[in-house]
């Protein structure tokens, strides 16, 4: 559904956006994580045709971004959630909706069927003829959602959806990008929230004006982040370690009751772990793997 | 260009300046002024019998270029609003999303200031016409109003000066990111505008039908050139990535 080739950008000569090979597959849900200035805004803007490509190639639905005949057709088949959401405050709910449905050339059953179900799915039927003006930012941000959706698009471009706006705000919207995901809509996101790209993301890129790194979220945190299991024992001694060590993990840090070892196939390697340790002496309280967060891999690549 | 989707853009810019109290007095308060105004002078000119039949109708023919002057003023309210306001909202970033192209932008922004503009300055006409017949129907013995004269400068020269205006703002709409700084530059279309009147009220130049040709076809000529420029100057990106 999206593909992108060497795709880069500048400004004034200033890289925002370097060398970006990706490929998002129809019905995926993709996930950009990145500090700010990483580029992420610059890559939506690009593919949703707001702005011009340096060098490189970028499709979107087979249409090339850089044609401006193609442009019109990649507008109409998209939706976008800007990171300044942008409303008429003045005008309510249901106006703002309905212009958008109007600018994409929706009839007006087709507006009126979309703008109820959207605005019912994000508990804002009730409001909908209220001034945009008087909504709290989630109920904005909620709204301009819906804008997005209008038109019925393939794919959906949401840059930091969940923002600044309150656990409940947010969760509703997660859970309705999850909704967008079961319908088989192809959503690009952008987001700072790890937590939230892991819950509903089915791959997601690391950015950093270069993409550091791609995957699903577990693969990412599994190829870049050793695999440790702890045991908890009631007491570590000398024994207990040179046995562990003795079957020759990567590594194993000890401390007066835990031992954390480094493990390439924990299924295989933790009950020779396990069995070393019971018959060296040692009394083991528990076993557990330590999963290194998305949180974890994120941080390790920027900082890198 | 798709007509509907340039009326949509029209249409909501109508919905928006409904909300907004300034535009609307802004577009109101010149021509009620105007309309009211300058029969009142008429009328005090009259009463102090301080002019002629004939200097009278050497006046009120120069006050007929006021109706010149207002659709060129009007518009720079609304238009200057047209893109600047957009971005002061942040409401231009999902709307350059959507499908509409360049031209229907431009052209549904141009109508949305275009529009309540002429039809102010036709409400303000109309009222001063009414007025003016009234306050010097005992004085010229037959009412002034309507005549040729008046009529072109309404039917023709009003639309021009109307349209000239317009795409003046949006060009400076679209080039500048503060209102009233494209309310300020927007002024600077009534200086040859301006002109006229001074040359009518020195005598240099009466405002006869033939005239009020004239100073069509120079609109005219403007309105079609700036129709181009409108197109090349209005850059997307720019408008985007540039304006803080």
């Amino acid at each position: 559904m999206i593909e992108t080739e060497n795709l880069t950008k500048k400004f004034d000569g200033v890289t925002a956006v370097e060398g970006l090979t990706l490929r998002v597959e129809e019905g995926e849900v993709f996930g950009f994580l990145g500090p700010n200035g990483a580029g992420k805004t610059t890559i939506v803007r690009m593919l949703t045709c707001l702005i011009s490509k340096t060098s490189g190639q970028a499709k979107v639905d087979g249409h090339d971004i850089s044609r401006s005949s193609e442009a019109y057709e990649i507008r109409k088949i998209i939706g976008l959630l800007p990171e300044n959401v942008g409303m008429y405050d003045d005008l309510s709910a249901y106006k703002n909706l309905d212009y958008y449905g109007r600018l994409h050339g929706c009839s007006e059953a087709q507006r009126a069927e979309r703008i109820e179900r959207f605005l019912r799915m994000l508990d804002l039927w009730d409001k909908k003829d209220l001034a945009v003006g008087t909504f709290s930012k989630g109920m904005r941000q909620k709204v301009a959602i819906a804008r997005a959706l209008v038109h019925d698009p393939k794919v959906v471009f949401l840059d930091e959806p969940t923002a600044n706006l309150d656990p409940e705000s947010s969760k509703t919207i997660r859970e309705f990008i999850l909704e967008l995901k079961r319908e088989k809509r192809t959503v690009f996101l952008n987001t700072h929230n790890l937590d939230e790209a892991q819950r509903v993301c089915d791959r997601v890129g690391i950015l950093k004006g270069r993409l550091l790194a791609v995957g699903p979220p577990d693969e990412l945190r599994g190829s870049l982040w050793p695999r440790k299991t702890l045991i908890q024992l009631e007491r570590v001694s000398d024994p207990v370690v040179a046995a562990v060590k003795k079957l020759g993990p990567k590594s194993v840090e000890s401390t007066d009751d835990s031992l954390l070892v480094e493990v390439s196939d924990p299924e295989r390697e933790n009950p020779e772990i396990v069995n070393a340790v019971v018959a060296a002496g040692g009394r083991i309280l528990y076993v557990t793997e330590l999963s290194p967060t998305l949180e974890d891999v994120y941080l390790k690549l920027v900082r890198n | 260009m798709k007509l509907w989707r340039a009326w949509a853009v029209t249409a909501n810019d109508f919905s928006v300046f409904r909300h907004k109290k300034y535009v609307f007095y802004s577009l109101i308060a010149l021509p009620v002024v105007l309309s009211i105004g300058l029969p009142i002078t008429v009328w005090l000119l009259i009463q102090r019998a301080a002019i002629t039949a004939l200097e009278l109708e050497a006046l009120l023919n120069a006050f007929s270029f006021f109706f010149i002057i207002l659709p060129s003023l009007l518009p720079t309210v609304l238009a200057s609003y047209s893109f600047v306001g957009e971005k002061l909202d942040r409401s231009l970033e999902p709307l350059l999303a959507t499908p509409v192209t360049d031209g229907e932008l431009l052209l549904g922004k141009s109508l949305a200031a275009f529009i309540p503009s002429l039809l102010a300055t036709y409400l303000g006409a109309a009222i001063f016409v009414a007025l003016v017949d009234q306050v010097t129907y005992g004085r010229i013995g037959s009412y002034y109003f309507p005549n040729w004269d008046f009529a072109v400068i309404l039917l023709v020269a009003v639309p021009l000066a109307c349209t000239f205006s317009v795409e003046v703002n949006v060009i400076i709409s679209s080039l500048v990111s503060d209102i009233r700084a494209a309310q300020m530059l927007g002024i600077v279309v009534l200086i040859p505008v301006g002109g006229l009147y001074v040359l009518a009220e020195t005598d240099f130049r009466s405002l006869d039908a033939a005239s009020v040709l004239i100073i069509s076809a120079v609109l005219l000529g403007l309105d079609v050139l700036l129709f181009f420029l409108n197109r090349v100057t209005f850059r997307r990106e720019e408008i985007l990535t540039k304006w803080k």
